[in-house]
């Protein structure tokens, strides 16, 4: 919404500035979004007289002027064909910046005539589309009259409107505000009624009463339409709107001032004499298959699908459209020049439809957007008299009676209100006469004595919903500055921290997986559907319907395609060497319940050369980054099984697998990513990846204390026996490690394999696997033969699954 | 006599001349060995008579530790010296660069969420999270958004397409949380007042540009007890811009606006200076929006279960990345979200800066 200071100044007496207008403003909950100020851009400009005017010596085109300016008499070249001596212009001096040129003026000859300055047109000074000349000024004014005064340019303050409070979408509802602010004085609103000196012609008719309840609407005949007064147009101009006629630019002012939309018929072209306001007709041989039955050929010169539930208003006995009702007109009887007799309508059109119709059509009217924000049901015959004095002022000509169907929307009931609340609620202390004093200023009307007050919201505030409405306007007005800051009351420290056990292992996987080497990012939560497909997702339920880009419709069921792809990016970057993870969400469905915390890495390893040829890393570097992380989470990493070749189709079948706990209790996948699967995203291999979900890792048993079990160090020496087993070559190295450890589970402290070989020795089809078993005596020292009673124990446990020892 | 004294010029002569540790042993072995010339020499004094072993005796024992002695020393300077030699042997160049490490990092985002969550875990703000699909309900009715009302448009919802119902008819539209708000509705829906809690997690909007990306990240505040006022609200917003910026102050204001969650609604704003191109926090004469707050609506509360003539408080929210932006200096949004390894080094943060009270946010 932009309006300008004098604008501002019908409605408010103040002397207040710009400057000053804006905070008020702002701190009264008007946002200012920007000050355009043709001052700072005219700075430089400035009013001057052209004494004398002589042919250039060297130019036919050229004149070289005697020009009485601010910095004294100049001599200035200048090409325009209205330099003339006598001429009221204005001059720009060396040095200025020509917004409508793009330069900044240096003193430079002219054909062999220095000029020292330059005299200037509309255009130059971006205060036209177009000019011919320099610009031709009044004569009374005085040289060096600023340009912007001269040429009457004035500050637009341009502010967002929040969508409670369409009075604001007029400059009255701004003033308003301002004067309850304290910013100046609300100077009388009311409208003063014009009579009519014959019944109205047109009968108006309301056939859907919730799409408009009311419809108010006058004849006037006799007028003479043309190019509205310089004030009018000055006043439109300003704010960016296209001066039209008087009749159009009446009702855009009004709109603008009032926030009261209007609309304006030419009677000669409307078909009989009835104005109707209707739905849509469902015309049931189109509305089957959702054709619209009608259309209407708009004001915009755009032809629009009525449909059913859109408020029509129909002429000729209610058959023709001939607009939307509070969105825009029809062409067929719209306002020109040729004018003469004129129906004014100011009707209330339902917000919740006439936005509807506007999303619909597209069509984004200052009057839809008024009406799809409520407009001020009070005001519907004020703002039809208010146009009628403009236009007979305008325009001239007779009025009619007013003619009105329907009524306005109910008002809104009043509240009971206990000032002491505002208190309450906002902290700010504020005496009961301060906050009556506020509401009356906004219009509110107030009843009642000490706490049991009954407020009756103005009919031009739909917004006000309770009692808390009412300490907002309080406050507000009172000023947020003035709000006491007050602490927090003490409350007792959460015992254990504030986060879930599984937010603080999102915390505690983020700080460990940075500390192994990866760098986390944020991806998008959501992928292309056919990526999603890849990696088990793209069900319909997680496609959005209305998604940014088409590559980013479905909800991820996994962030290693975000992460791969990344990784692609940056190898087409030339960045090939990657090591990222990401913490987030990932989905199976739409419930809440569907949604789990993935902690994702992966590494696309391309790291230089170096001088010690130490290589890239491979899947077990992954597995044992998994392994450490899952260890700092607190999982039951002795419990966990690797179960190799059950993890999901996108990794290589030989080189990853499942943690779980059982076949249902799945931690983690990992390994390397299949090769289909990186071609099919565009990347180059291999990337090692690990996927775990946070919800799948099981939460610590809660204890009472923080204490842990006492600590018992064995006096003991640990020993080690190395055994040597061949195997079948199918048979699972942690298959082998479980059966030697479970020889003697108090005795073996840890079995670790410290050989793998195949080759010539070992027969065709095996390969031998090389154990150390780390014992760790706890009672007593071991004697020689407990020592071959525990071996023989460890080879009959690895026979038992198929394992010889070695000879 | 003279043959003792030939022999221990001989030895000495021969220890003084072994030059390794293995020639040296020889002539130990050679002298005082089982068959060596001063063990022999040692045996011989058996079949002295009394007198000759009085002064061969002395004698030949002192040759024997004397020449031990000088074995000995010989010893001791030949092993510095092999010592020496094998450490001059073992020299590398230690200009040849460390096998390289992978240096990871934290992600601004999740450094800054970590610093929110240090700043109001010391106020007593547990952490609720909820689900990024949402429904209508909680992210738009209970929060006091009327069907069809023009402040729904203002968020460019994600929607999916509506579930079937049973007899095939379009039936409820899922969408993404243009909010996390609706983690104050589940939450107090679900627990009983008093109630102190933080909402952060990721959020979703049609927009993109500069400033503007589909998916951004919130935090919101919400506390609700018997007395909660406008002024808790500002002492907590203040409060937490002092603390997060780390700039000693930072000078902030309220100014009314409109939110259909709360009422009143108010945006903070802080100080800040733009000149020369580069923002500033905590000087200056612009005002730069940070965050939107206010009292919650007391149809929020309804909708949740809570009786508004009994309980009240306020909610705030504010952008998680933006925050990051503005104080580390990250100028475009969508960098966050594309996954640059050069921008993650560069504005990455180290695993071991978690944030704490005790060596600061960051």
């Amino acid at each position: 919404m932009k309006f300008t200071l004098s604008w501002l100044k019908d409605h408010l007496e103040t002397h207040a500035s710009v400057p000053g207008i804006v905070d008020a403003m702002t701190m009264a909950g008007l946002e200012v979004e920007a000050v355009i100020d043709p001052a700072t851009k005219l700075k430089a400009f400035t009013v001057a007289k052209i004494v004398e005017a002589v042919q250039h010596p060297n130019a036919d085109r050229l004149r070289v002027c005697q020009v009485d300016t601010i910095d004294g008499r100049k001599e200035i070249v200048c090409g325009a064909p209205n330099a003339r001596a006598g001429l009221t212009t204005v001059y720009a001096p060396i040095g200025a910046y020509v917004p409508g040129l793009g330069v900044t003026l240096v003193e430079k000859p002219v054909r062999g005539v220095v000029s020292n300055g330059m005299m200037c047109s509309a255009k130059e000074l971006e205060v036209a589309e177009e000019s011919e000349g320099i610009l031709e000024l009044d004569d009374s004014l005085a040289v060096g009259t600023p340009a912007a005064e001269a040429l009457a340019q004035e500050a637009v303050i341009d502010f967002e409107v929040t969508p409670n409070r369409p009075d604001w979408l007029g400059v009255a509802g701004i003033a308003r505000d301002l004067a309850a602010a304290g910013v100046g004085r609300l100077k009388d609103l009311s409208v003063k009624p014009v009579a009519g000196s014959f019944p109205c012609p047109i009968r108006i008719e309301i056939k859907a009463a919730d799409a408009c309840p009311m419809f108010a609407g006058r004849v006037i005949r006799g007028v003479k339409n043309g190019p509205s007064p310089e004030w009018l147009q000055q006043r439109l101009k300003a704010i960016g709107l296209r001066p039209i006629n008087a009749l159009v630019d009446v009702t855009n002012l009004i709109s603008y001032d009032r926030c009261r939309p209007l609309h304006v018929y030419d009677v000669d072209l409307l078909v009989g004499k009835t104005i109707q306001a209707r739905l849509g007709h469902a015309n049931a041989a189109h509305a089957a298959d959702g054709h619209a039955s009608e259309h209407l050929l708009a004001l915009d010169g755009k032809t629009y699908a009525i449909a059913k539930d859109m408020c029509v208003i129909a002429d000729a006995g209610g058959e023709r459209p001939v607009g939307l009702g509070g969105v825009m007109g029809g062409e067929s009887t719209g306002c020109s020049e040729s004018t003469t007799t004129v129906f004014v309508e100011s009707a209330w059109f339902d917000p919740i439809r006439t936005a509807q119709t506007s999303r619909t059509t597209g069509i984004t009217s200052d009057a839809a957007y008024r009406f799809a924000r409520g407009v001020d049901p009070g005001f519907v015959v004020d703002g039809l008299e208010l146009a009628t004095q403009l236009i007979l002022q305008l325009c001239g000509g007779e009025a009619s009676q007013v003619g009105v169907a329907g009524a306005p929307p109910a008002p809104l009931e009043p509240l009971a209100f206990d000032p002491a609340y505002v208190h309450r609620l906002s902290g700010l202390s504020i005496a009961r006469e301060g906050v009556l004093e506020i509401l009356t200023k906004l219009g509110f009307k107030a009843e009642g004595h000490g706490a049991t007050l009954t407020i009756t919201p103005p009919t031009w505030r739909r917004d006000i919903d309770g009692k808390a409405d009412l300490v907002e306007e309080v406050a507000r007005i009172a000023g947020f500055d003035n709000l006491p800051s007050t602490p927090l009351p003490e409350v007792p420290y959460p015992t254990g921290g504030v986060l879930t056990p599984r937010q603080a292992r999102a915390r505690a996987a983020r700080r460990a997986l940075a500390a192994f080497g990866f760098q986390e990012a944020v991806s998008w939560s959501f992928t292309a559907r056919k990526t999603a497909e890849l990696f088990g997702g793209g069900t319909d339920a997680l496609v959005l319907s209305n998604p940014i880009a088409a590559e980013l419709d479905c909800m991820r069921p996994s962030i290693l395609p975000n992460l791969i792809e990344a990784a692609g990016r940056n190898a087409n970057r030339g960045f090939d060497d990657a090591a990222l993870f990401e913490i987030g969400p990932v989905f199976a469905g739409d419930r809440p319940n569907d949604q789990r915390t993935a902690v994702t890495a992966i590494i696309a390893s391309h790291p230089a050369r170096t001088w010690d040829k130490s290589g890239a890393e491979d899947v077990f570097a992954i597995k044992g980054q998994l392994m450490t992380l899952l260890e700092e989470l607190g999982a039951p990493t002795a419990s966990l099984q690797v179960a190799q070749g059950s993890a999901s189709s996108w990794w290589h079948p030989g080189r990853s697998a499942r943690l779980q706990l059982g076949p249902k209790a799945v931690l983690a996948e990992f390994g390397q990513m299949h090769p289909a699967m990186l071609k099919a995203l565009d990347v180059e291999g291999p990337v090692y990846a690990f996927e775990l979900w946070l919800e799948a890792v099981p939460e610590p048993k809660k204890k009472a204390t923080k204490s842990r079990p006492a600590w018992r160090g064995s006096a003991l020496m640990p020993l080690s026996r190395d055994f040597a087993f061949v195997v079948p070559q199918d048979l699972a190295a942690g298959d082998l490690v479980r059966a030697v450890q479970g020889a003697d589970k108090a005795l073996i402290a840890a079995v670790r394999v410290f050989d793998l070989y195949q080759g010539p020795g070992v027969p065709e089809g095996s390969k031998s696997l090389a154990l150390e078993a780390a014992i760790q005596p706890s009672d007593q020292t071991l004697t020689d033969k407990d020592i071959e009673a525990l071996s023989a124990k460890i080879v009959a446990a690895a026979e038992k699954i198929g394992a010889k020892l070695r000879g | 006599m003279t043959d003792l004294s030939t022999l221990e010029a001989e030895l000495s002569a021969q220890v003084g001349a072994a030059a390794d540790l293995a020639a040296l042993d020889a002539v130990r072995v050679a002298a005082l060995g089982k068959t060596g010339s001063i063990s022999n020499l040692l045996k011989s004094l058996g079949s002295m008579s009394p007198d000759e072993r009085k002064t061969a005796g002395p004698a030949i024992n002192g040759l024997r530790d004397r020449v031990a002695a000088l074995i000995n020393e010989r010893k001791t300077g030949l092993e510095a010296k092999a010592l020496e030699a094998q450490l001059q042997a073992e020299r590398v160049d230690l200009t040849l660069p460390a096998p390289a490490r992978r240096k990871g990092s934290v992600h601004p985002t999740m450094q800054v969420f970590d610093e929110l969550v240090a700043i109001f875990a010391e106020m007593g703000f547990a952490v609720a999270e909820g689900p990024d699909i949402e429904d209508d309900f909680h992210n738009f009715t209970a929060l006091n958004f009327p069907p069809k009302h023009p402040a729904r448009e203002m968020h460019d919802t994600f929607f999916f397409n509506p579930r079937k119902t049973e007899t095939g008819e379009d039936g409820e539209r899922m969408l993404l949380r243009t909010h996390t708000s609706p983690v104050q509705v589940r939450t107090m829906v679900s627990q009983k007042p008093p109630i102190r809690i933080i909402a952060p997690g990721r959020t979703y909007r049609k927009d993109s540009d500069q400033t503007h990306t589909p998916m951004f990240h919130q935090i919101e505040g919400l506390v609700i007890d018997r007395d909660i006022h406008m002024g808790h609200l500002k002492w907590t917003l203040q409060t937490l811009v002092a603390r997060f910026f780390e700039t000693g102050s930072v000078t902030a204001r309220f100014r009314p606006h409109h939110f259909p969650f709360t009422e009143p609604s108010a945006e903070m704003d802080i100080q800040c200076d733009r000149s020369g191109g580069e923002l500033k926090i905590g000087q200056g004469s612009d005002w730069l929006e940070i965050l939107g707050c206010g009292m919650v609506h007391p149809n929020v509360l309804r909708h949740c279960g809570i009786d508004p003539d009994e309980y009240q408080g306020f909610a705030f929210g504010l952008g998680v990345d933006r925050l990051a932006m503005l104080k580390y200096g990250v100028p475009d949004l969508r960098d966050m979200f594309a996954g640059d390894v050069r921008w993650l080094a560069h504005y990455g943060f180290s695993a071991f800066t978690a944030p704490n009270p005790a060596s600061g946010l960051s």
